[in-house]
């Protein structure tokens, strides 16, 4: 229990991350150090790694470990209306707001393996607004877009998902928004029809659209500064004016230099509505 | 006592919801002046909203404790909580980065994953606290602490309303200093009167 784990020294990191760069575009140079040294350091406990060096030369030379990696080192924990205050603020005060465009762009930055998205999707359903909506899901990991296309989840979460589901203003059966087969739950077709995912790095892809609300959740956390100031940036750029961000709820747009252009919708849940 | 605690620049306090009236001991005995920012992790259910920092708050006047913001500068004077279901860790530049990834030892907050992060960015400046709770958390945290050069303390685990934890650190960390609760509340003024 007490053995010590792989370490990894920063240069180490930085040689690592470079040839993960220069070898496959990825760069994960401005991601948060503390998160990528744990779990690099992680991945190579569980991987059988002994030392950075190995690892490093491995993930040079073969394409499938690099797979493997991308998959394992970014973070891939979400849940169904995780934060239900949050989706309660979506659904009293945003929602209604929204009703008043004729097509609803709305962009998932960073979605995982979709649960936050089919959220979305049931509020937009009940509030009436699915039919015309269209939802761009995005995430870096194409593991997780192929597997929010799918929109299976574990049958065991639903019931904690329904606890939140309630907790967040649900007054439906959450149980009549899935099909159970087994050991899955099957996120109803129609739900999904307006959905698109598809892979976007945030890093070093830009702007693709217009929209009137921009969800990224619990993504930022994983970048530093100067990373979070680049990708507030690219938000703003596409965003309407009065469009809706909405972060984690331990965000913050104190740290980037467009405060100013955004003003607080709610304090508590973290949303933002551009207004310059 | 292990170490020499004159350059203590952080000091990392981890336990179980069960640790809460400790804590609140360390906290009211802390001096008015006290500069060494803390650290304090403490599990809790994951998806029930938490008054636990509303408490803390109530149980002191004069000190504030803050649930930090992603990225967030940690201040001199400060004491911080570790926000509900995120892991807290530690940056070089001595700012907070919030991560929402799996739960280590069923937990998240995860002691362990904040007082490895500490002990990289803090070494020998770190103080690391171990109170009562019921698994192994904090053990492998305690470990890298007292790797790195930093103080590793436990509490007594004949003192503690579920021992399993401190007992586990006793049991495999090296160079640990196991204090009462009382003792804790002196080492750590202590430390603050050493300190910057």
């Amino acid at each position: 229990m007490t053995t010590q784990k792989a370490d990894i020294t920063e240069d180490e990191l930085d040689e690592m991350l470079n040839v993960v760069n220069t070898t496959y575009g990825y760069d994960f140079s401005d991601y948060s150090r503390a998160s990528m040294q744990r779990r690099v350091s992680r991945f190579m406990d569980t991987a059988g790694y002994k030392t950075a060096v190995d690892l490093t030369f491995q993930l040079k030379k073969d394409r499938s470990v690099f797979d493997y990696f991308l998959q394992r080192i970014t973070v891939n924990v979400t849940e169904m209306f995780r934060d239900p205050a949050f989706y309660k603020v979506i659904r009293q005060e945003v929602l209604p707001v929204l009703a008043s465009y004729p097509i609803i762009k709305i962009w998932h930055a960073g979605c995982s393996s979709g649960e936050e998205v089919f959220s979305m999707a049931i509020l937009l359903s009940e509030a009436g607004l699915l039919k015309r909506s269209r939802i761009y899901a995005t995430d870096v990991n194409p593991y997780n877009v192929e597997k929010a296309k799918k929109g299976i989840l574990p049958l065991n979460v639903m019931k904690e998902y329904n606890e939140n589901y309630i907790q967040s203003g649900g007054q439906n059966d959450f149980a009549s928004y899935y099909t159970s087969l087994y050991n899955n739950a099957i996120i109803r077709k129609d739900l999904r029809e307006n959905i698109l995912f598809s892979q976007h790095n945030l890093v070093t892809d830009q702007a693709f659209n217009e929209f009137q609300i921009i969800l990224c959740r619990n993504v930022m956390i994983y970048f530093n500064r100067r990373l979070q100031n680049r990708v507030i940036h690219l938000f703003n750029d596409s965003l309407s004016t009065f469009g809706y961000l909405a972060l984690g709820i331990k965000e913050s747009l104190l740290f980037t230099d467009l405060q100013n252009k955004f003003e607080v919708v709610s304090k508590d849940e973290k949303v933002f509505r551009r207004i310059k | 006592m292990a170490g020499n605690n004159t350059n203590i620049e952080l000091i990392t306090i981890g336990g179980s919801a069960g640790s809460l009236p400790v804590v609140l001991k360390i906290i009211k005995s802390l001096p008015a002046s006290f500069k060494v920012p803390i650290v304090i992790v403490i599990h809790r259910q994951r998806n029930v909203s938490s008054e636990l920092v509303k408490i803390l708050n109530n149980s002191s006047a004069s000190k504030k404790i803050i649930e930090p913001d992603d990225k967030e500068t940690i201040g001199d004077s400060c004491i911080y909580l570790a926000p509900q279901n995120y892991h807290l860790l530690i940056e070089k530049d001595r700012t907070f980065s919030l991560d929402y990834s799996e739960a280590v030892l069923f937990s998240r907050p995860s002691i362990d994953v904040t007082f490895e992060s500490a002990a990289r960015v803090y070494k020998k400046k770190l103080a690391a606290v171990l109170l009562t709770g019921a698994n192994s958390d904090g053990t492998t945290g305690l470990s890298t602490v007292v790797h790195r050069g930093g103080i590793a303390v436990a509490q007594d685990p004949s003192t503690a309303e579920y021992p399993a934890m401190p007992l586990s650190a006793v049991r495999n960390v090296k160079e640990l200093t196991v204090l009462s609760p009382e003792g804790i509340v002196k080492f750590l003024a202590a430390l603050m009167s050493n300190g910057k």
